[in-house]
């Protein structure tokens, strides 16, 4: 457990790989994890998870890259929840909900009808942080820029959608397109996401961090910063861990961000409590 | 032909949430420079009102212009004062990037704001009182300061309507004095429509009254006809809780 094995692990290339998609994961999580919170579209997102499986099964059913199906899969099934939620808002979640079983079950009898060929399942729910290839690195590095570049250049257009919809729909600003721009990059961010941790677990990966970092950040781009860092410290030190007690990487990466939303729970309710009685003392 | 135009016309506007009508063959035009109060029963549909006019929401049926345009391409033109002030308190946001929010009416999309709008910006909050808390989030202040802080959003988009709902409803009775002053000087660049309870408002500031409750009643003057008082019974009982001013309520007939 000393510092040795982990330099020792270093030397190899699957571990500088898991490192390096670690980072840039985290990074993508940040940013769109701050706005799935702020825009309340956690429920899409794990929808856009769990169907973006249908995508996997398309790429071994056609024998192409799995991960480009997902996120081919994963964008479509991104728009449709979204114009289905700006359409229908009294039953969209009942829908996404729907789509998300769907795609899921696609997933899973085109595997089946995929000839003479065994798939580890495994690896796509709980996610494959140590089997990341270098060339999926090349693909999560423009995907990262293409999404920081987006928030940037609409930056002061993406807050005023997320603080006030209805608000900023009167100053003119086209939120629907925006709202699917937010989806899809949402889809993309998740895919990545799907191969760190798997599908089943995207959801905490992209939520506990923003959620963490919205109490100590006054603005949108600050809880962005945050959350990835927060999200880089989850991420590293679950695979360190991970690779110390030989523990699957997704699940324990998971587990490491689940101990810092408790610990910062308990934080925030001694923070709150230490305030209650200062204020009965005076 | 432009100085001309109505502020707003609406001519046999129909709107309805799922079947259930919620406003039934509204028609009134609006001329620039006027000040409406509009007054009516909760749920008789006038946040509905407002809010197809923002181009929100769309009607079934009717025409509605907004300085002789769809509502949604006149909505950089206009100003909005929502009702409800306490959404998204979590939302890690300043008092000043909030009031910022209103020159986005002003400013490029892919662009940052410019240095020229923060001087709107200051002097919209200092108007509001709201210039000293400008670093605070706005999730700590009270329902009234948020409301300042709202009224200031939307002073700083230049609206040549400004629309407001209840924009005093949670603001002590000092500062709604205060509000309606200043809204009486915006006035004189642009049309102001707003929801109000408050009789007093109606008798010391709006130059003409509407009354909604599914249907709407409009009256050029500002004053509230016992027409109104029969549609919309829940009214008066409103306006008789704060005393009627003797100008309010006129002693003839309309008609």
């Amino acid at each position: 457990m000393s510092d040795n094995n982990m330099w020792e692990a270093l030397q190899y290339d699957f571990m500088r790989n898991a490192l390096l998609a670690g980072l840039l994961v985290s990074i993508s999580c940040g940013i769109i994890g701050s706005l799935v919170v702020v825009n309340r579209i956690v429920f899409i997102s794990g929808g856009i998870a769990h169907a973006a499986f249908g995508g996997v099964g398309l790429g071994f059913f056609y024998g192409f890259s799995p991960f480009l199906g997902a996120a081919i899969f994963a964008s479509g099934v991104s728009l449709i929840m979204g114009a289905v939620s700006l359409k229908s808002k009294h039953r969209a979640d009942t829908i996404i909900g729907v789509l998300w079983a769907i795609g899921m079950a696609v997933g899973i009898i085109l595997i089946d009808l995929t000839p003479g060929y065994h798939v580890d399942l495994m690896s796509y729910l709980f996610g494959s942080i140590l089997a990341v290839p270098a060339s999926d690195l090349w693909l999560m590095l423009p995907l990262d820029g293409f999404i920081l570049l987006v928030v940037l250049l609409f930056y002061k257009e993406f807050v005023a959608l997320s603080y006030d919809e209805e608000f900023a729909f009167v100053v003119g600003i086209p939120v629907k397109t925006l709202y699917l721009l937010l989806l899809g990059m949402t889809a993309l961010s998740i895919v990545m996401i799907i191969q760190v941790v798997g599908l089943i677990l995207v959801i905490a990966l992209l939520t506990i961090p923003p959620y963490i970092a919205e109490k100590y950040t006054r603005s949108l781009g600050r809880m962005m910063v945050l959350s990835s860092i927060l999200g880089v410290c989850f991420t590293l030190s679950g695979l360190w861990l991970s690779y110390v007690f030989d523990l699957t990487s997704g699940a324990t990466i998971i587990l490491v961000a689940g101990v810092g939303f408790f610990f910062f729970q308990i934080v925030d309710f001694l923070k709150n409590k230490g305030k209650r009685s200062g204020a009965n003392i005076q | 032909m432009m100085a001309t135009e109505p502020a707003i016309e609406m001519k046999g506007v129909w709107f309805s949430y799922d079947k259930t009508p919620i406003l039934e063959d509204i028609g009134f035009t609006l001329k620039k420079g006027d000040f409406l109060g509009m007054i009516g029963p909760n749920g008789g549909g006038k946040t509905t009102l407002l809010k197809l006019l923002l181009g929100i929401l769309k009607p079934d049926r009717g025409l509605i212009e907004v300085l002789g345009e769809a509502p949604h391409r006149a909505r950089r033109r206009v100003g909005y004062v929502p009702q409800n002030t306490d959404f998204n308190n979590n939302f890690p946001i300043s008092v000043m990037d909030v009031a910022l929010m209103g020159r986005l009416a002003r400013s490029r999309m892919g662009k940052g704001f410019s240095s020229k709008d923060r001087p709107f910006v200051e002097e919209a909050l200092k108007k509001v009182g709201m210039w000293d808390r400008r670093h605070d989030p706005i999730g700590k202040l009270s329902g009234g300061q948020r409301q300042r802080v709202l009224i200031a959003r939307a002073l700083v988009t230049e609206p040549e309507i400004l629309f407001l709902d209840e924009p005093t409803a949670k603001v002590d009775p000092q500062f709604e004095s205060n509000i309606y002053d200043f809204l009486k000087e915006i006035n004189q660049q642009a049309t102001i429509m707003t929801i109000t309870h408050d009789v007093g408002v109606i008798s010391r500031y709006v130059k003409s009254v509407a009354c909604v409750n599914r249907t709407l009643i409009y009256h050029e003057e500002a004053e509230i006809t016992h027409e109104m008082l029969d549609m919309a019974y829940e009214c008066p009982v409103d306006l008789i809780a704060h005393g009627i001013p003797h100008r309010v309520l006129p002693h003839h007939h309309e008609n």
